[in-house]
């Protein structure tokens, strides 16, 4: 037995020895699990899974509360306060134009793109953009359906550019306070995970408004069915984008109120689509112009329209 | 001063001379000439200047004197005139007509505060004068095609007079983007120059339009 324990020693020193002579040979050891690396999977590989965290953005979102706090630190009255509100550049516009009008099912936009930087670029010049596109859009759609006829007189209508204005700027900054209003209420009566700053709110109102000009453009297609068909899918993108975006920021809270939420925020969208349509575009006459057959027995024609 | 260390004056040699500072002119009242001109030349003067930079839009060219003596003179006397220009328009009744005179000058100046306003705030490095007189000036293309429109209009309202009315005020669209871009788009931060650029787009299309739907009675 002495020798068989001497051998052993024996056998570990040599082992003991090869690894002193040879340090950076690979041993394995047995009980050490594989590593996979935490953070290192891209938040696009798997939509289904972890969709909480996705939404709500648990992971970082300590740390960019931290970032906006320290990065509005001038005080408001001066200029270098409002300049944090236009901190973006050329692509991260794009990319958030982009975003609210190809909703990525599971995404939530303020997550996602907006990331604790909320701009108020977007909102303003995309309003903008949009009043002016209406009140353009409808002139002319208006100007195309009465072209024919002898009594029109062509009218730039230009009092209806400032009343698209109000509606406009309205909707993208009282919505939202409303909203964030009601939102903040509800966070003192139940506890909810995700909250939204006011400008944030701002911003995903201000990017899901973008979806509209290009449907105000082919309003202009004096069919009604092509209007309403567009009415519905513009609708379907932005409302879908507002509605992952709050979603879960009500849902921790009663049923109904939760529903009754979201399903406010999609009224007030839907009509401020349909509003525009019915106030600035003239519905379009019927195809077939009915022409006025000279009495032969004392019936006449009537011609139609709207 | 070292090497002055070794110079002695002796106490006997006195040392005179004179010092005198060189001066421009003669007398204060000299130096601020201007208030004792005649009127024409103030007048002549503040005009040559207002000419010159109508030519350097109507040619813009890399050169820094619009954006360095700027002026609110050029930017007024377009927009009055735009706005009289654009007066007279056809109107059924007064909510269909074309913009009013209040309507013209405040589009066109708030727009402009506006934009100025933008560009500072994505970290361009223009004053606020020196980019509202750029704004401003780069009107003149438009105000110019508002008179190209009114004569074509004077000679008959129809589908050839639209083409010729739509052909020139595209062109003079582009012109008054490219050359307030062509002075502004240097001071902006390089990747947000699409940023600043596409509110002025907007601003002269809106102007554009104007001039494009004015009707007559």
């Amino acid at each position: 037995i002495a020798c068989l324990v001497m051998y052993l020693f024996a056998e570990f020193d040599d082992a003991a020895n090869l690894l002193a002579a040879n340090p950076d040979a690979t041993t394995i050891s047995i009980d050490e699990p594989v590593e996979i690396p935490k953070n290192q999977h891209s938040r696009l590989q798997e939509p289904g899974r972890e969709e909480d965290d996705e939404l709500l953005g648990t992971d970082d979102s300590d740390k960019t509360e931290l970032l906006a706090g320290q990065k509005k630190s001038a005080p408001f009255w001066t200029f270098e306060y409002y300049q944090t509100f236009f901190d973006v550049d050329t692509y991260q516009v794009l990319d958030r134009i982009k975003g609210s009008v190809f909703p990525v099912p599971g995404k939530n936009f303020v997550r996602l793109y907006i990331r604790s930087n909320p701009d108020l670029y977007g909102p303003f010049w995309i309003c903008a953009t949009l009043v002016f596109t209406i009140a353009v859009s409808g002139n002319l759609s208006n100007f195309f359906i009465h072209l024919g006829k002898p009594t029109y007189h062509y009218v730039p209508e230009f009092r209806k550019v400032s009343i698209a204005a109000t509606t406009i700027y309205a909707y993208a900054w009282l919505v939202p306070l409303a909203l964030w209003g009601f939102l903040m209420w509800r966070n003192t009566k139940v506890m909810n995970i995700v909250s939204y700053s006011f400008l944030e709110i701002v911003c995903v109102y201000g990017y899901s408004l973008f979806i509209y000009i290009p449907t105000a453009i082919l309003w202009i297609i004096p069919q009604k069915v092509v209007r309403w068909v567009l009415v519905v899918f513009s609708l379907c993108l932005s409302g879908s984008v507002l509605v992952m975006t709050f979603w879960p920021a009500v849902r921790d809270d009663n049923r109904r109120v939760a529903v009754a939420t979201v399903a406010t925020i999609l009224l007030l969208h839907a009509l401020l689509a349909v509003g525009c349509l019915a106030y600035f575009f003239d519905a379009p006459e019927l195809d077939i112009p009915a022409p006025i057959i000279p009495a032969h027995n004392g019936t006449t024609v009537i011609t139609k329209s709207h | 001063f070292p090497g002055l260390a070794d110079v002695s004056i002796s106490q006997d040699i006195p040392v005179e001379g004179e010092i005198t500072v060189p001066v421009g002119s003669h007398s204060p009242d000299e130096d601020y000439s201007t208030l004792d001109e005649p009127v024409k030349d103030t007048i002549m003067r503040d005009l040559k200047a207002v000419g010159k930079k109508f030519v350097h839009v109507m040619y813009p060219r890399k050169s820094s004197a619009l954006l360095r003596d700027w002026d609110l003179w050029g930017p007024l006397v377009l927009c009055v005139s735009l706005a009289l220009m654009l007066q007279g328009g056809s109107a059924d009744s007064k909510d269909d007509g074309g913009p009013q005179f209040a309507e013209v000058f405040v589009i066109i100046w708030f727009g402009a505060v506006v934009i100025t306003l933008n560009s500072k705030l994505l970290g361009g490095t223009i004053s606020f004068f020196q980019s509202l007189c750029v704004l401003g000036y780069c009107v003149l293309p438009l105000t110019v095609a508002m008179l190209v429109c009114r004569l074509v209009l004077l000679a008959g309202v129809g589908t050839v007079s639209f083409i010729i009315r739509l052909i020139v005020v595209g062109a003079m669209f582009g012109w008054s983007t490219l050359a307030s871009t062509a002075f502004l788009a240097d001071s902006q931060p390089p990747n947000r120059k699409a940023l600043v650029v596409y509110p002025i787009f907007l601003f002269y299309f809106v102007i554009s339009w104007m001039i494009l739907t004015f009707t007559p009675q």
